[in-house]
């Protein structure tokens, strides 16, 4: 009897301080983040685009402007591509192809963006040069299974008793899937894609790879490599001035800004989509 | 039927429907006949010959056991029993003369013709009351004007008019159970079938929505054939015309609901109508 008041005690106070150093975890992250990126972080800072070298001040909006480019790029390419695959496998494909396809999601989620950014390196970059959009090709692919997963999980949450009323009536499948079943998980949907976005916002490995070399102020074509956040972030740690430091930190707080951001947002529609499908 | 008709005569122009095409006077229409109907999920022989008819005009009850295959038979007359993974159907299923199994036919028609109502409300939750109860008739590709018409005559058809007329926006999930099962009702109207499965439409409803449904049964039947599954043997009483009893897939009785009730010519009907088993 003791015995087992002990045992539950220890495993209720070990999950707990799990769980807290997880969190805890979370809040030195972006704690120091903000504080050692705060103070370089102003108007200028956002609306300027990165000095030359050996100049001081200098901003990163060309960064901003080329992280968008990349990361829209990548979504316009990964989201309608995730959202198909899911709808494919929960919807229309018999399990002996849902399965295998749920599962090659998993493996692809898994590999490492480094070799994702080589393999697309290997196909786009070697023997012509580097551009954004083959940068945007590699961040696709590492969101592709992100966005595809979550909506099948979604997609698999919306009640059969919906898809039935649909048949029942004579509504042809695609027309259910598209009027019925879609509507009523979009908020999950939004979400996956959201977390995608999030994900991909990051990512440095295929960057470095694929857009790194790029020349100064604010470009947009994206046959050209462009500048990104997460770059902005790598090459001025790397510098040996602290002022470079001091930028390197306030470029991390507007990415984590902004990946937080999106995090907040896609929990928010995640919610509405669970009580639309249980209510 | 028509409109199964029309397809059968577009794909098969050589194939006599032999039957002429029966208009809607006097509501000759909506006749179903099973003959031979065997139905599977897999190596599980659900519904194991069953032969009998539903006539227009009149509510026919299914009662039986859970598991004596009265869900199965019904959702193999508006072919909802192959949606599910592994289920198959033989025999026959004639409306009004026509085999709905015939190869020829979209099961998509069939639906349009043959209604279903489920054991619990589902209306669509991203859509209004009027949304919902014309979501049949959007999907399909009605006409415009026709639908507003339709699903308001739908609404009153279901009962539910009075109650909803000043929220027809108002997302349909937001009824109650009995108003949602009757919006239900409503929304497979609203295609003019002829004929309406009922699954146990009252087996998640308190008593008041329950005998309101059963009421509307009542006006409904002149306009449709019902045929309604039921746990409920005082509710077949209720509303049944024609009462019909299965027990392990096979039928065992088919008679008119009073004398099935309390003068069945079956042992095993009287011992369950009498609570002996079930």
């Amino acid at each position: 009897m003791r015995r087992r008041n002990r045992l539950n005690r220890t495993v209720e106070l070990s999950s707990t301080v799990a769980a807290m150093l997880a969190v805890a975890v979370l809040l030195i992250v972006v704690g120091s983040v903000l504080l050692k990126g705060m103070g370089a972080l102003s108007l200028h800072f956002l609306t300027t685009p990165t000095a030359l070298f050996g100049e001081s001040g200098g901003g990163i909006s060309n960064a901003i402007v080329g992280s968008a480019i990349i990361v829209g790029i990548a979504a316009a390419m990964a989201i309608p591509v995730g959202l198909l695959v899911a709808v494919y496998t929960t919807e229309f494909a018999p399990p002996r192809i849902a399965q295998p396809v749920r599962f090659v999601l998993d493996v692809l989620n898994g590999v490492p963006t480094i070799i994702t950014g080589v393999f697309v390196y290997g196909l786009m970059v070697a023997g012509n040069q580097q551009s954004a959009f083959a940068a945007s090709v590699a961040l696709a692919i590492v969101m592709l299974p992100i966005v595809a997963r979550t909506a099948q999980e979604v997609l698999a949450l919306v009640p059969p008793t919906l898809k039935e009323a649909a048949h029942a009536l004579g509504i042809a499948r695609w027309r259910g899937t598209l009027r019925v079943t879609i509507p009523t998980a979009a908020g999950g949907l939004i979400t996956g894609a959201l977390l995608g976005v999030a994900r991909v916002a990051g990512e440095t490995a295929p960057i470095l790879l694929l857009s790194s070399i790029y020349g100064q102020g604010v470009h947009t074509d994206p046959t050209q490599a462009l500048a990104s956040i997460p770059f902005f972030v790598f090459q001025s740690s790397e510098s040996p001035s602290p002022a470079a430091h001091t930028q390197a930190w306030a470029a991390a707080l507007v990415l984590i800004a902004f990946i937080l951001a999106l995090n907040i947002v896609a929990r928010a529609f995640y919610a509405r989509s669970r009580r639309r499908m249980e209510g | 039927m028509r409109l199964i008709a029309r397809q059968v005569e577009q794909r098969l122009p050589s194939t006599p429907t032999s039957e002429p095409r029966r208009e809607p006077q006097g509501r000759d229409v909506g006749n179903v006949e099973l003959k031979g109907l065997h139905a599977y999920y897999g190596s599980n022989h659900a519904v194991r010959g069953v032969s009998l008819g539903f006539d227009s005009g009149g509510a026919t009850a299914i009662i039986g056991p859970s598991g004596c295959g009265k869900s199965t038979m019904v959702r193999c007359i508006n072919r909802m029993h192959e949606e599910v993974a592994g289920a198959r159907a033989e025999g026959e299923v004639l409306l009004d003369g026509l085999d709905l199994y015939n190869p020829a036919i979209d099961v998509v028609a069939v639906r349009r013709t043959v209604g279903m109502v489920f054991q619990r409300p589902n209306p669509f939750p991203t859509m209004s009351v009027i949304g919902n109860v014309t979501a049949g008739l959007r999907l399909t590709g009605a006409g415009k004007g026709e639908i507003e018409d339709r699903g308001r005559e739908a609404l009153v058809g279901a009962g539910l008019w009075d109650e909803v007329k000043d929220r027809l926006e108002a997302p349909g999930t937001g009824l109650s159970g009995g108003q949602q099962q009757r919006l239900c009702i409503a929304r497979a109207l609203a295609v003019e079938p002829e004929v309406l499965l009922m699954d146990e439409p009252c087996s998640a409803l308190d008593p008041v929505a329950t005998l309101r449904i059963e009421e509307l049964i009542g006006e409904l039947k002149e306009r449709v054939t019902i045929v309604i599954v039921t746990h409920n043997m005082q509710q077949a009483a209720r509303v049944a015309d024609t009462t019909v009893f299965m027990l392990d897939g096979q039928l065992v009785e088919i008679g008119p609901t009073d004398k099935l009730f309390t003068n069945p010519d079956d042992e095993r009907t009287e011992q369950y109508v009498t609570g002996k088993f079930g």
